[in-house]
């Protein structure tokens, strides 16, 4: 079982690597959403490091989102989906392995971008360490949440405005307790590890039922 | 419940139903109207503006009725394969979005005078905000897939898991500070409304349930009207083609 699992891993991470453009426009995109966010809040650098985490979660989301319907799209299209729900995979792995070869080639390198993103923001130097610690713990919440969207509107036209109106509702905890934790540490008095710990317990729990539904939501496109 | 299965069987029993749950729906509504706005004193502390309550609550009520109704025809449809589930959860999102607009709309009004603002961060306001996204996403998503039954089964899934996450989300913006008072009616150590106020809370949220009931069945009979129509268009396209095929491989 694992080695059919690691291998579909693999291969995704493979392609999304050699495809181009697969990483770099969700990159660019992040970069692009917090440069413009300082033009039209005007350049003042403490309201800019007060507001800092929120701005670089609220981006991620997005940047995540956006790549998040190419999750299923190509394999859908060529059959290739098919193909692998008749192999020895249950669908509920395949659909695993799909979403943390997303987390792998999007929201992994989103979240590791975003310390470089805080200097733009004048982000403080003590948010730094929780910024990247909550947005790693975080980040495999969205890429598995997101693909419970992506398996439900595949297929569609206009899927992916879609996919966010029926995904974004689900990201408020993840964002709500990341901005909390680093805030945490950043306003002073208040625990850091309390809404950490509700963080990957979110995402622990995001990474356990989240295949279960996608693959549900599979099941009734490959009839 | 297997019994209604059958759609005819249904279509008989909704009917005979509904006349009498728009009749308690009506009844209850104009006492408590009545009680609520004509027979009962304002508040000593907030004057006229009490009597938005008797809107607002069963409005939420019916909110959070609404979503519980699509989650359990969801896992009908889902794990039973009940074939009036579907028909249920459909016709259950549009109802339960505009009570939940109706709430969101009127405590906003109740919110100006009172706490001096329309609209706060706070985490029960925030949280049935978002109840309202995860009907609207479920309405989309009616329209977006054009097999019904497709359709139904995608919807149910998203149904049942915005499900898990409406306590996550709760407990997540309760974190912000609440402002909206805490539950005042149905308490372990009893109500702490006074009885004046409480007699037409209660008979308004009757009205509002029985509403809801009334505006359902007849949402799914219209439902059911409208699929038997498209299964009759559909054979009596299909009788029209078939003969003028065969009429037009007969011709030459």
């Amino acid at each position: 079982m694992m080695q059919p699992f690691l291998e579909l891993l693999t291969r995704d991470v493979r392609l999304a690597l050699r495809e181009g453009g697969a990483i770099g426009t969700a990159l660019g995109f992040y970069l692009i959403v917090v440069a413009i966010m300082p033009l039209g809040l005007g350049p003042d650098l403490k309201l800019l490091s007060r507001i800092a985490p929120g701005i670089l979660w609220v981006a991620l989301l997005l940047s995540a989102l956006l790549s998040a319907d190419r999750i299923f799209h190509a394999d859908h299209e060529d059959g290739t989906l098919e193909a692998l729900s008749l192999g020895p995979l249950p669908l509920e792995l395949i659909a695993a392995a799909k979403a943390l070869a997303h987390w792998l080639t999007t929201a992994l390198p989103l979240a590791l971008m975003a310390p470089l993103l805080g200097l733009m923001l004048n982000l403080e130097i003590a948010a730094y360490p929780p910024l990247v610690v909550t947005m790693l713990v975080g980040t495999p919440a969205v890429s598995f949440v997101s693909s419970i969207g992506a398996a439900l509107t595949l297929g569609l036209r206009r899927g992916g405005l879609l996919l966010s109106l029926l995904v974004l509702p689900l990201f408020i905890p993840v964002l709500v307790f990341g901005v909390g934790a680093i805030s945490a540490i950043v306003a002073g008095p208040g625990g850091f590890s309390s809404p950490l710990a509700i963080l990957a317990a979110f995402s622990v729990a995001s990474v356990v039922l989240a295949p279960l539904a996608t693959a549900a939501a599979l099941r009734i496109h490959l009839q | 419940m297997y019994q209604l299965a059958n759609p005819t069987r249904f279509m008989q029993f909704s009917g005979a139903l509904l006349p009498w749950l728009w009749a308690l729906a009506a009844f209850l509504a104009i006492g408590g109207l009545y009680m609520g706005f004509l027979a009962s004193p304002g508040d000593y502390q907030q004057g006229q503006t009490v009597r938005i309550m008797y809107v607002h609550v069963p409005a939420a009520w019916l909110a959070m009725m609404g979503y519980g109704m699509i989650f359990l025809s969801s896992l009908g449809s889902l794990i039973f394969r009940h074939p009036l589930a579907d028909v249920s959860a459909k016709a259950a999102a549009p109802i339960g979005a505009a009570f939940t607009l109706q709430a969101l709309v009127t405590g906003s009004i109740w919110g100006k005078p009172t706490w001096g603002t329309f609209w706060a961060w706070d985490a029960r306001l925030t949280s049935f905000l978002i109840l309202f996204f995860l009907y609207l996403g479920l309405i989309a998503l009616w329209q977006a897939i054009e097999d019904q039954s497709k359709a139904g089964r995608a919807a149910a899934i998203l149904a049942i898991v915005g499900s898990v996450n409406i306590p996550i989300i709760h407990f997540s913006v309760v974190w912000w500070n609440t402002l909206h008072q805490g539950a005042s009616v149905f308490r372990a150590d009893g109500p702490t409304i006074a009885p004046v106020f409480l007699w037409p809370l209660f008979s308004m949220m009757g009205a509002f349930t029985f509403l809801f009931l009334a505006l359902h069945l007849t949402a799914m009979r219209s439902e059911i009207q409208r699929r038997r129509i498209a299964t009759m268009l559909a054979r009596r396209a299909n009788q029209a083609t078939v003969p003028a095929a065969v009429g037009a491989s007969q011709t030459p």
